[in-house]
C-alpha cells in the first residue's frame, strides 16, 4: 500500500461538520458527498483536489460526529491518504472500516507544506517528502487492523470469516 | 492490576477475566443503535455482504430522529429504507413518528439500556448512556452493520481519566455548566481515546438528567466514553424505567488512571462555549453584551423534562425579546406529554416560544431553525462548529437551558440570576 500525491493542508480540529456539512447527509452517494467536501472550511478544495492527493491536518482530525459520510466524502474526492498529528477516534475507526488510509505523524505534519509531494508507504512504514528531502518513520497498524485493511474493509473481513 | 468501571464492563462483555489498556478485544454488544443518517449506510453495507438475518431482533434500535418528520424527499427515502429493513428482518425497536424521540433521550427512558450494558451506536453521542453505569460509545455505520450481523464489535481497551466531583452546585448551575467547564479545562481532545469516569461525593447533587448531559458531551472532549458510578439515584431511575437485568460495576481501589482531576462543582458558574469549539468556554459574567437572533432549547444533550422545567422557571411571566426566535424541542413524546401535563407549554407559548415535535433538527443544521449568514444562536445543544446550525458565517453559543432561556428574554447572552433581581 503505497500512496504518492501532492499535499493539501489544514490546521487542528478539522471537524466532521466542515468535512461534510449535515445539510448534505440526506444522501450517502459518495460522488454527491464529494462535491461538498470541505465546503464550509475551504470552497476551493473541490476545485483544487486531484486524484491521489494527500490531505494533511493537525491534532484531533475528524472530531465531532460519527458520520461515515466524512471519510467517504474525502475518499470519493480523490484523496488517497490522510496524515494528521492525531485523529478523533470514531473518524479513525470509520476510515479503517471503509478502507481510507490514515497515518499519524506529528513531525511530518509540522514540516510539510501545502503543495509538497509525498510518498506514503504503509508496508515498510515510511513517509518520504520529495519537496524537503526528508523521510519519516510511521508505526505499523496492529495485525488485526492490517487484516481488516487487507480484506478491503470491515464488512469484507467479516464476510470472509462467515 | 485493578480495573476501572469501563475496563470491567469490557472484560465482562469479551468473556475475559481481566483486560488492560491497549488490548484489542472483540466484545458482545447488548444494544446496537442507528439513526436516519447512519443506519441507511449500515443497511447497505449489511446487504452488500449478502447478510439476511440480524444477530438478535431485540438488541437493535433504529431511531429516525435527525431529519424527521422527514424534511424532504431524500430524507423520506432514507427513513423508508430503515422501516423496510426493520420489517424484513423483524427488528423490534424501530420507532415511528409518534413514538420516536431523540435517540439518546429515548433509549434510557424506555429502559432499553441499563447499568453494565455494552452499547454501540452509529451516533457520536451514544456515550450518553454512561450516566447509567453502562459502557456506551459512538461508532460508524460499518461498525453498526458488522454488529448487526455478528453481535460483536472490536474495541481497544481505553485508559481512563478520573473526575472526582465534590461540592454542591449553586442554584442555576446544571450538568451542562459542569461538562462545559470540564471541556474548557481539558480541551476538545483532552480525553482522546480515553474513558472519562465520574465519581465523588458531588454526585449526590446531580440528577439523572444532569448526568445524561455530562456523559453526552464526553465525546466533545474526544473521549471514547463517559461513565458514572452507580448510586441510589441511578438504581431508582433504572427501577422506574427498565425491566432488563442489570449489573453494577465499581472501579477497583487500585484501578489505574492516567490523570485524576478533582472538580469543586460548587465553584462553577453558568458557562458558555463560544464559537467555534466546545472548549472555548467563558462564564457568562465574563462576557460583554452579545446580541442574539435565536435560542434553541432541546437536543440529546438538554431536551429532557428537567431541562424543560428549568426553561419554564426562567420564562414564566416573561416575554421572549422582540429580536429573538425561541424554539423549544422536548426530546421525546413522554417529555412532551409531561410538559403538557405540568402546564409548561402554557408558559412557553405565553412567553412567545415555538414548540416543536421531537427532532434533532436544528442542532446539526438539519431543519426546524436554520441560521442565516451573520446570525447568532444560543443553544442547549452540543456542538458549535463552523456552519453547525446553518450558514458557514453563523454562530452557535452552547449553554444550559437556564442561560438559554434567560438569553431569550434579554436578547443577549445572560445569566438567569440577572433576571431575578
Amino acid at each position: 500500500m503505497i500512496y504518492t500525491g501532492n499535499v493539501i493542508k489544514y490546521g487542528d480540529n478539522i471537524d466532521t461538520d466542515v468535512i461534510i456539512p449535515a445539510r448534505y447527509l440526506n444522501t450517502s452517494d459518495p460522488d454527491e458527498l464529494a462535491r461538498h467536501c470541505m465546503e464550509d472550511l475551504d470552497r476551493e478544495f473541490v476545485k483544487k483536489v486531484r486524484q491521489g492527493d494527500i490531505l494533511v491536518g493537525g491534532y484531533n482530525f475528524g472530531c465531532g460526529s460519527s458520520r461515515e459520510h466524512a471519510p467517504i466524502a474525502i475518499k470519493a474526492s480523490g484523496i488517497s491518504c490522510v496524515i494528521a498529528k492525531s485523529f478523533a477516534r470514531i473518524f479513525y475507526r470509520n476510515s479503517i472500516n471503509i478502507g481510507l488510509a490514515i497515518v499519524e505523524c506529528p513531525e511530518c505534519v509540522d514540516e510539510t507544506k501545502e503543495g509538497d509531494k509525498l510518498k506514503v508507504d504503509l508496508e515498510n512504514g515510511s513517509i518520504i517528502n520529495y519537496s524537503n528531502g526528508k523521510t519519516y518513520k510511521i508505526t505499523a497498524f496492529p495485525e488485526f487492523i492490517q487484516d481488516i485493511i487487507k480484506s478491503g474493509g470491515l464488512m469484507n473481513y467479516i464476510g470472509s470469516r462467515k | 492490576m485493578g480495573m476501572t468501571m469501563t475496563q470491567k464492563i469490557l472484560a465482562r462483555a469479551s468473556g475475559l477475566e481481566s483486560v488492560s489498556p491497549g488490548m484489542l478485544i472483540s466484545a458482545k454488544v447488548d444494544m446496537v443503535l442507528g439513526n436516519d443518517i447512519t443506519a441507511p449506510v449500515a443497511i447497505k453495507e449489511f446487504e452488500k455482504i449478502g447478510a439476511e438475518k440480524v444477530f438478535d431482533t431485540e438488541k437493535i434500535a433504529l431511531v429516525p430522529d435527525h431529519f424527521t418528520p422527514n424534511k424532504d424527499i431524500k430524507s423520506a427515502e432514507q427513513v423508508k429504507l430503515m422501516r423496510d429493513f426493520a420489517r424484513k428482518t423483524g427488528i423490534k425497536h424501530f420507532f415511528e413518528i409518534g413514538q420516536m424521540g431523540v435517540e439518546h433521550a429515548l433509549l434510557p427512558e424506555l429502559g432499553l439500556v441499563t447499568a453494565g450494558d455494552l452499547v454501540i451506536g452509529a451516533d457520536s453521542h451514544t456515550c450518553t448512556y454512561g450516566a447509567l453505569g453502562a459502557f456506551s460509545t459512538g461508532v460508524g455505520s460499518t461498525d453498526m452493520a458488522a454488529a448487526m450481523v455478528t453481535g460483536e464489535v472490536w474495541l481497544k481497551v481505553p485508559e481512563a481519566i478520573k473526575f472526582n466531583l465534590i461540592g454542591k452546585p449553586s442554584e442555576w448551575v446544571s450538568g451542562k455548566d459542569i461538562i462545559l467547564h470540564i471541556i474548557g479545562l481539558i480541551g476538545v481532545d483532552g480525553a482522546l481515546y480515553k474513558s472519562m469516569e465520574f465519581t465523588g461525593e458531588g454526585l449526590e447533587f446531580l440528577s439523572m438528567d444532569d448526568r445524561f448531559t455530562i456523559a453526552n458531551m464526553a465525546i466533545e472532549a474526544g473521549a471514547k466514553n463517559g461513565i458514572f458510578e452507580v448510586d441510589d439515584e441511578t438504581l431508582k431511575y433504572i427501577s422506574e424505567h427498565s425491566s432488563k437485568p442489570y449489573e453494577v460495576f465499581k472501579a477497583d481501589s487500585d484501578a489505574e488512571y492516567v490523570r485524576e482531576i478533582t472538580i469543586d462543582i460548587s465553584r462553577i458558574k453558568p458557562t458558555v462555549a463560544l464559537p467555534h469549539l466546545p472548549e472555548n468556554t467563558k462564564t457568562v459574567d465574563e462576557l460583554d453584551d452579545i446580541a442574539i437572533d435565536q435560542v434553541v432549547i432541546g437536543s440529546c444533550t438538554n431536551g429532557r423534562i428537567e431541562d424543560m422545567r428549568i426553561a419554564a422557571k426562567v420564562l414564566a411571566g416573561r416575554k421572549v425579546h422582540n429580536n429573538v426566535r425561541c424554539i423549544i424541542i422536548p426530546a421525546t413524546q413522554n417529555v412532551w406529554k409531561q410538559c403538557l401535563k405540568e402546564g409548561l407549554f402554557d408558559i412557553f407559548i405565553d412567553a412567545g416560544c415555538a414548540i416543536s415535535t421531537p427532532t434533532c433538527g436544528p442542532c446539526l443544521g438539519g431543519h426546524m431553525g436554520i441560521l442565516a449568514e451573520g446570525e447568532r444562536a444560543v443553544a442547549t445543544t452540543n456542538r458549535n462548529f463552523v456552519g453547525r446550525m446553518g450558514h458557514a458565517k453563523s454562530e452557535v453559543y452552547l449553554a444550559s437551558p437556564a442561560v438559554a432561556a434567560a438569553s431569550a428574554v434579554t436578547g443577549k447572552i445572560s445569566s438567569p440570576e440577572s433576571l431575578m433581581d
